[in-house]
């Protein structure tokens, strides 16, 4: 049994135009699915807007579904009364991104990490051996403990950030975007520290971030949001090798790698337009506006395609919302013309060149 | 009436005078003792039509040097040496009125957060044409049609209707799209483009980065590109300068800085970085400790307490190594061991 598993996880907020306008819900979650193994790490990658925080949140029970279940361990914890949520929260932490606006900054670091085992009731004698060891562990030096945040550096702060989630032992850590506000030459330091964490505790990890080389680098299996959707998932090497959706490849077409001689050999799938918003959903599959893919197929013989503002898409991807379909070992993708290895359209098979080489 | 639309751009074809040329400038912030460095020694050249991506962590001084250089350094930070040489003048001994003129009109700069930078009461229009017009002696509406040129110009759909709209209205993109439209519609010869996508996701950073390219091609002015992210610099730079601890520690064309790195920095922020091509190991290179608090540099090189290029070497942490032409033509390093990273892991 995995430790965490999602199931039809949904979550609307509504947002008012004005303050006599129209109301319209958004869907920042919208049916989302997924499991995380003991000591594995699930990489959540999607522009702004795709709805992974939210995910995040709506896990650890910080902010509300609308339906769905989240089991852990087999407890669907959804309708749990707050007094046992406070007892699971024991289990799953959350390290945020900007190590300094989630530290208070009247606090010493000592403080800051004994406060959850405070609120959590560990006993006192415990806590001052519980500090010293977290600390070392996160490689903080325990006499360091009477500092303010802003008396560390970057990297350090989110250290602390690091050492308050762990006190409590827990097994699931939901970390957003914990190294995107760190200089790279820290960016590392903190990514292999997780790692070490991980292995030593058998931690599992929901890793959410925009930056694909490092979900790359942490995760075992990845999946991919858009608009409030998981639109492919799959273990780490399958999906970087042989993604499937034109949405992933348009996005791994994009990131560019550090060496002029390869980068700029490479091609890009020039993508159309913006993510958009979840409150204007389009019809059918939501990445039907920005898809290059929709574009070559509505020209195939044989595709019924239809006429959406202007641009020939086919008909089905402007009508039906596709579902998360098994479409190799363990990899899933929600498209009606999935890129598959043997069918692949040159665009794709271009732009993936270099990822593929050595993936 | 439309002279400014049509005004042809100066394209300098002479491609070893830079436009703009920064020699040994220095920024300080004077305290009750010895005043903190925040940059010190630093040159850089921008040629017209090409891109120079100016590289380096926080506190590194990549953006002050820039602010330096266009007086808008904010106080108390002065620059106490060095010139800055543009079009054969030396902006240091501009006066505050005269450096006002030249930022949007010779020089233009672009920010990280394109929504501080606009004014959320006005239309993307009316700010458009208030900056026009602040530099150009033109009428409302020739500044007008010429402010929607530029939005076309930066492909924005829909540019008359967008000239209407307020900056809320529009994406993160399209107001980074809105900003390089305003930066450009007086014909800079130099623009600056501060992180200017780091605030956005990757697929519209990719369209920023290919219109501001597209754009030093077609117009001949030179581009700074002002970044952390070494992707994109090795897919646009043609020079780069990689800064610390307020110095520039190695400069060279995009070729030879990522394919021999000859300062050890520069060497391990590569090898630090996730890349999409990587063989996947367990744990990433480090660099270890963190960068340098610019207040409390050490004597000697502001990199020795992090530097894995190891061995007895007094001389690193009591000598401040200068910048210094390194072999290949142009390369240029500030380690004063450089020839010894061959040898080495």
């Amino acid at each position: 049994m995995p430790l965490l598993e999602v199931e039809h996880l949904t979550r609307s907020f509504t947002r008012r135009r004005g303050i006599f306008g129209p109301s319209d819900a958004v869907r920042a979650v919208d049916d989302v699915s997924f499991t995380l193994g003991r000591g594995e790490t699930l990489g959540l990658v999607g522009e702004s807007g795709s709805g992974k925080s939210t995910l995040g949140r709506l896990v650890l029970r910080l902010i509300a579904a609308d339906s769905g279940s989240i089991r852990l361990d087999g407890t669907d914890i959804v309708g749990l009364p707050t007094r046992q949520v406070r007892a699971l929260r024991r289990q799953m932490q959350m390290v945020f991104q900007d190590p300094y606006g989630s530290l208070d900054p009247r606090m010493t670091a000592g403080s800051i990490i004994l406060e959850p085992m405070r609120v959590h009731g560990i006993p006192m004698g415990e806590r001052h051996r519980r500090l010293e060891d977290t600390m070392r562990r996160v490689g903080l030096d325990p006499a360091q403990a009477g500092r303010y945040p802003h008396q560390f550096s970057g990297g350090q702060r989110q250290r602390i950030g690091i050492a308050r989630a762990m006190t409590l032992a827990p097994r699931l850590l939901v970390l957003d975007e914990p190294v995107s506000a760190l200089d790279v030459s820290i960016q590392a330091q903190i990514i292999n520290l997780l790692q070490k964490l991980q292995r030593e505790n058998d931690l599992s990890f929901l890793f959410i971030a925009h930056d694909l080389a490092v979900v790359r680098h942490i995760s075992h299996r990845v999946a991919v949001m858009y608009l409030g959707r998981i639109i492919e998932v799959g273990p780490r090497e399958s999906l970087y090798g042989t993604p499937l959706h034109p949405y992933t490849i348009t996005l791994l077409s994009a990131v560019p790698v550090p060496d002029p001689v390869l980068e700029r050999r490479r091609s890009r799938i020039a993508s159309f337009g913006e993510i958009g918003s979840a409150a204007h959903l389009p019809g059918g599959c939501r990445f039907h506006p920005r898809c290059y893919r929709a574009r070559l197929v509505a020209k195939q013989p044989g595709t019924t395609a239809a006429t959406v503002a202007g641009e020939t898409l086919p008909q089905r991807c402007v009508e039906h919302d596709p579902a998360l379909t098994p479409l190799a070992s363990g990899h899933a993708a929600a498209c009606h013309f999935p890129e598959l290895p043997e069918t692949r359209s040159p665009i794709a098979e271009r732009a993936l060149t270099l990822t593929q080489e050595l993936a | 009436m439309l002279d400014v639309a049509t005004q042809p751009s100066p394209v300098t074809l002479d491609r070893d005078a830079p436009i703009l040329e920064i020699r040994r400038l220095r920024t300080e912030v004077p305290t009750s003792h010895d005043p903190i460095v925040l940059l010190d020694d630093v040159s850089l050249q921008v040629h017209a039509g090409r891109m120079l991506a100016v590289v380096g962590e926080s506190g590194s001084g990549k953006s002050m040097t820039f602010l330096s250089a266009l007086g808008i350094a904010p106080p108390p930070c002065r620059v106490a040496a060095g010139s800055v040489l543009f079009e054969g003048k030396d902006l240091t001994r501009f006066s505050p009125e005269e450096l006002r003129r030249l930022r949007g009109a010779g020089i233009s700069m672009v920010f990280q957060d394109p929504l501080t930078a606009l004014n959320p009461v006005f239309t993307i229009g009316q700010q458009m044409v208030e900056v026009i017009r602040a530099h150009r002696a033109i009428g409302r509406r020739a500044a007008w049609a010429h402010a929607t040129d530029m939005l076309a110009r930066v492909q924005i759909p829909d540019p008359p209707g967008r000239m209407h709209a307020y900056p809320h209205q529009l994406s993160g993109g399209m107001r980074q799209r809105v900003l390089i439209a305003m930066a450009i519609a007086l014909d800079p010869r130099v623009l600056i483009a501060d992180e200017p996508t780091t605030a956005l996701d990757v697929t519209v950073q990719a369209q920023i980065l290919e219109l501001l390219d597209g754009l030093r091609r077609e117009t001949g002015m030179g581009l700074v590109l002002i970044t952390h992210d070494l992707g994109l610099v090795a897919r646009y730079a043609d020079q780069v300068a990689v800064m610390y601890g307020g110095r520039v520690v190695e400069a060279a064309a995009a070729g030879p800085l990522f394919a021999t790195p000859r300062h050890p920095y520069t060497r391990a922020l590569f090898r630090s970085i996730p890349r999409l091509d990587a063989a996947l190991e367990e744990d990433l290179p480090t660099i270890p400790g963190h960068p340098p608090n610019i207040a409390e540099l050490p004597p000697g090189c502001a990199f020795a307490p992090r530097c894995w290029l190891r061995g007895a070497r007094a001389d690193c942490e009591t000598e401040r190594p200068p910048l210094v032409a390194v072999g290949e033509a142009g390369h240029r390093s500030a380690c004063l061991h450089w020839p010894d990273m061959a040898h080495a892991a």
